[in-house]
């Protein structure tokens, strides 16, 4: 093999590299779910639970859409309910705690979705009053 | 697994059509799956085109205009005191009448109109340049004439402001929060980079209110659907004689002025 | 061929280096607009383009004059630029990502870019000028790489690549009319609302193009020992004084529609830039710099005498990049904003975050132009067309 010296190496370095986050999270705590605060005397959310664990983003994203484009200021969910679109009046009157809810899985998993540097937390408006 | 990439390369191939009809994606079936669907609300209030008639002769004391600033500016997250001047942000402020209508402008123009204040605020033109010349459609005009602002998706490459002869639209050239004060918790700030203007609260008329300024000015501001032959605002048209800011222009705003 | 790139002399390095330390320099200021927002530009909400806009405008320009070259060539037969066609070409590529960056430094939410291509709106013409700037990058890239990629294989060049000179030519003009396009169907902004901006911008386009690109053939010549041929530099400078003439009969004409018919509005932003207006003139000294650059531009170029002398060529050329500059990429865009909508004067300069910034662009384009040259440059040596070094 030609310029051994430098590929064997540079091989070494690559895998190292590669490797990294396994080296970098070794000994540290294994993965805990989090578990988000849930709200107390409201026993639904707009849709089943489940199904808004893992379609809440795109469901902002089309209410959004619905909202500010084509003027649908309401949703009728499966159950025929009625709710107003409003990330700030609906959806935080339940869950009145960015912190304690939005946050708790966001954080864990490194994902910053940019709804609050927009929209005012509940934790805003308490604070500042 | 051969089937969930079918279905994936078929939503691809229906997003691309899509797009090249120029249609809005979320008028076809989208990603979500359906299970709720979308209304209107039932108090909204509806218009071809809102229009605003803004009586001059009853703003007479420096309260009048910041009455009615504030119930806008408090309401709408609008940052106050914003360090440099030059880099403000205005929905509805006040301006000299020959500068709001500098082609009204003449050496011998009765005093009393030469210093006069008027309220300026977006005219919600019914062919507004801004909306031309937006590259990502996040300005446009809805189907009751407002012309509103998605904030969501606007890019901050600012074409609205030059295009705009009035003046009428802010660029937030810094993040806004720390300037506004006591936030309100049912409208959203804004971020920094996008453009926003005044947007004749489509949110209070879903609610059936009149917009804010409106209601704050005793009957100073009369608004209405301007291509209803019937409305109040139709009315006042009639009976007054109104100008509107540079008419030469073709825009045809919808805020008028009894001066 | 890619491989010419990576193999030079040690001046070669040391000015890759320096560009690459400009760059880094200028993205720290980019960072810090990244992160606080155009707030640290002098921009405002009279003012809302500024240094960006003007400098990628101008870049449209210098984008465009490849054409010059290009069709004498493919046209006419013009033997004589066969061997600078590449270099213009490469010089267009270049330009076209200057005036990209320009572009993305200027935007408030870059991130949100592609939502031009997500959302495509055919009534904004930024979005033809998405179309047609890339459109032409792409054009330029496979035209004179293919072309120079056939000179190494010492092959004759492909058909096809004709056909998209061809093609670049029409489109050469569309960049800059779309870009013209973009000012002129303003309503309310009367310094930009004429007819012939885009006849403007061409004519200043076609000047200043071709002699920045004399000039760096020129430095070209004494660091590579490329020699452009005298009669190719000469017939260039030909074009060059044309253009400038036709540039400067256009602004004359708008002068006089502005004074003769003293439309208040028409005539405020030439007071503001020539004179000062409500006791502003921030630009007034720029503007007759430019006057005088322009005339003595002029005297030089016009007479075949000055003309053809190599140092005086050089230092007229020079004096138009200046006087073009001034006129396009400072006064145009940022007296259209003045007077403001209220008719109030706000001015506007730019702040050294915008200097630095424009400068990391500047020196991106001039990285890209110098890896292409040289690549250029050491296919042509292979050849036998530059004389091989000691």
């Amino acid at each position: 093999m030609y310029d051994k010296e430098k590929i064997i190496p540079g091989l070494i370095i690559f895998f190292f590299v590669l490797t990294f986050p396994f080296w970098y999270n070794l000994g540290q705590a294994a993965y805990k779910t989090p578990e988000p605060k849930l709200p107390v005397n409201v026993k639904k959310c707009i849709e089943d639970t489940k199904w808004m664990r893992a379609n809440h983003m795109e469901m902002l994203n089309e209410w959004r859409d619905m909202v500010v484009r084509h003027d649908m200021t309401h949703y009728v969910n499966s159950a025929g309910k009625n709710y107003e679109i409003s990330l700030q009046k609906t959806c935080m009157k339940c869950h009145t705690s960015k912190k304690e809810f939005c946050d708790k899985c966001h954080v864990k998993v490194s994902v910053s979705p940019y709804c609050w540097d927009c929209h005012v937390a509940p934790e805003e408006v308490t604070n500042g009053q | 697994m051969d089937n969930k990439r079918r279905k994936i390369l078929k939503i691809a191939a229906a997003t691309a059509a899509v797009s090249f009809t120029g249609l809005p994606i979320e008028t076809f079936a989208s990603y979500l799956p359906k299970i709720g669907k979308y209304v209107k609300s039932d108090k909204e209030k509806k218009a071809k085109q809102w229009g605003m008639v803004i009586d001059t002769r009853k703003f007479k004391t420096k309260e009048d205009f910041e009455k009615v600033i504030e119930a806008c500016h408090s309401i709408h997250n609008v940052p106050e005191d914003i360090p440099n001047k030059k880099q403000e942000i205005k929905w509805i402020w006040e301006e000299e009448f020959t500068h709001a209508f500098p082609d009204q402008e003449n050496p011998f123009l009765a005093e009393r109109y030469e210093h006069k204040d008027v309220i300026v605020l977006c005219n919600h033109c019914q062919h507004p340049p801004c909306v031309r010349v937006c590259p990502t459609k996040a300005t446009f005009k809805r189907e009751d004439g407002i012309v509103m602002m998605d904030f969501h998706r606007c890019i901050g490459c600012r074409y609205c402001m030059a295009a705009c002869p009035y003046g009428s639209r802010s660029f937030n050239f810094r993040d806004p929060a720390p300037f506004v004060k006591d936030k309100n918790p049912k409208f959203p700030t804004r971020m920094r980079g996008v453009v926003e203007k005044c947007l004749f609260c489509y949110e209070r008329l879903e609610e059936g209110k009149q917009p804010a300024c409106v209601e704050a000015s005793n009957g100073a501001i009369i608004f209405g659907d301007i291509l209803d032959p019937n409305s109040e605002i139709r009315k006042v048209l009639r009976e007054n004689y109104t100008i509107v800011r540079k008419p030469e222009l073709g825009t045809e705003p919808c805020v008028f002025y009894i001066i | 061929m890619l491989d010419k790139a990576f193999y030079g002399d040690k001046k070669y390095w040391s000015w890759v280096i320096f560009l690459l330390i400009l760059i880094g320099i200028g993205s720290i200021a980019y960072i810090t607009q990244l992160k606080n927002g155009l707030m640290v530009t002098g921009m405002g909400r009279d003012v809302s383009w500024g240094f960006y806009i003007a400098q990628f405008t101008y870049f449209v320009g210098v984008a465009a004059s490849a054409v010059m070259v290009v069709i004498p060539l493919y046209l006419h037969n013009y033997k004589k630029y066969e061997q600078i066609v590449t270099f213009a070409e490469f010089m267009a590529v270049a330009s076209v990502i200057i005036c990209l960056c320009f572009i993305i430094v200027d935007l408030g939410q870059p991130q949100r870019l592609f939502n031009v291509l997500l959302h495509p709106t055919p009534n904004s013409i930024l979005f033809y000028d998405m179309i047609v700037l890339n459109g032409y990058l792409l054009l330029n890239i496979l035209i004179s790489w293919n072309n120079l990629h056939a000179d190494y294989r010492r092959v004759p060049h492909p058909k096809w690549t004709k056909v998209l000179a061809y093609i670049s030519i029409p489109w050469a003009v569309s960049i800059h009319t779309v870009t013209a396009f973009l000012y002129q169907g303003l309503p309310g902004r009367h310094f930009w609302l004429t007819a012939i901006m885009a006849a403007r911008f061409l004519a200043s386009a076609f000047c200043a193009g071709p002699a920045i690109l004399v000039l760096l053939l020129l430095i070209l010549k004494k660091v590579t020992k490329f020699d452009p041929g005298k009669e190719a530099i000469q017939t260039l400078a030909k074009t060059i004084t044309y253009a400038m003439c036709v540039n400067v009969f256009l602004f004359l004409t708008e002068v006089f529609t502005s004074f003769y018919s003293n439309i208040p509005g028409h005539k405020a932003t030439f007071i503001y830039l020539f004179k000062g207006l409500q006791g502003h003139g921030a630009l007034v000294g720029w503007m007759w710099v430019m006057v005088i650059t322009a005339i003595a531009c002029l005297v030089i170029l016009i007479p075949p005498k000055f003309r053809n002398n190599p140092e005086l060529l050089v230092v007229g050329l020079i004096l138009l990049i200046l006087a073009t500059w001034i006129d396009k990429g400072l006064g145009l865009v940022v007296g259209g904003f003045i007077p403001n909508p209220f008719e109030k004067v706000v001015e506007y300069s730019p702040t050294i975050y915008e200097l630095l910034i424009a400068m990391m662009v500047y020196s991106i384009g001039l990285l890209v132009l110098t890896i292409l040259w040289k690549i250029g440059v050491g296919v042509k040596r292979e050849l036998g067309i530059i004389p091989k070094q000691n």
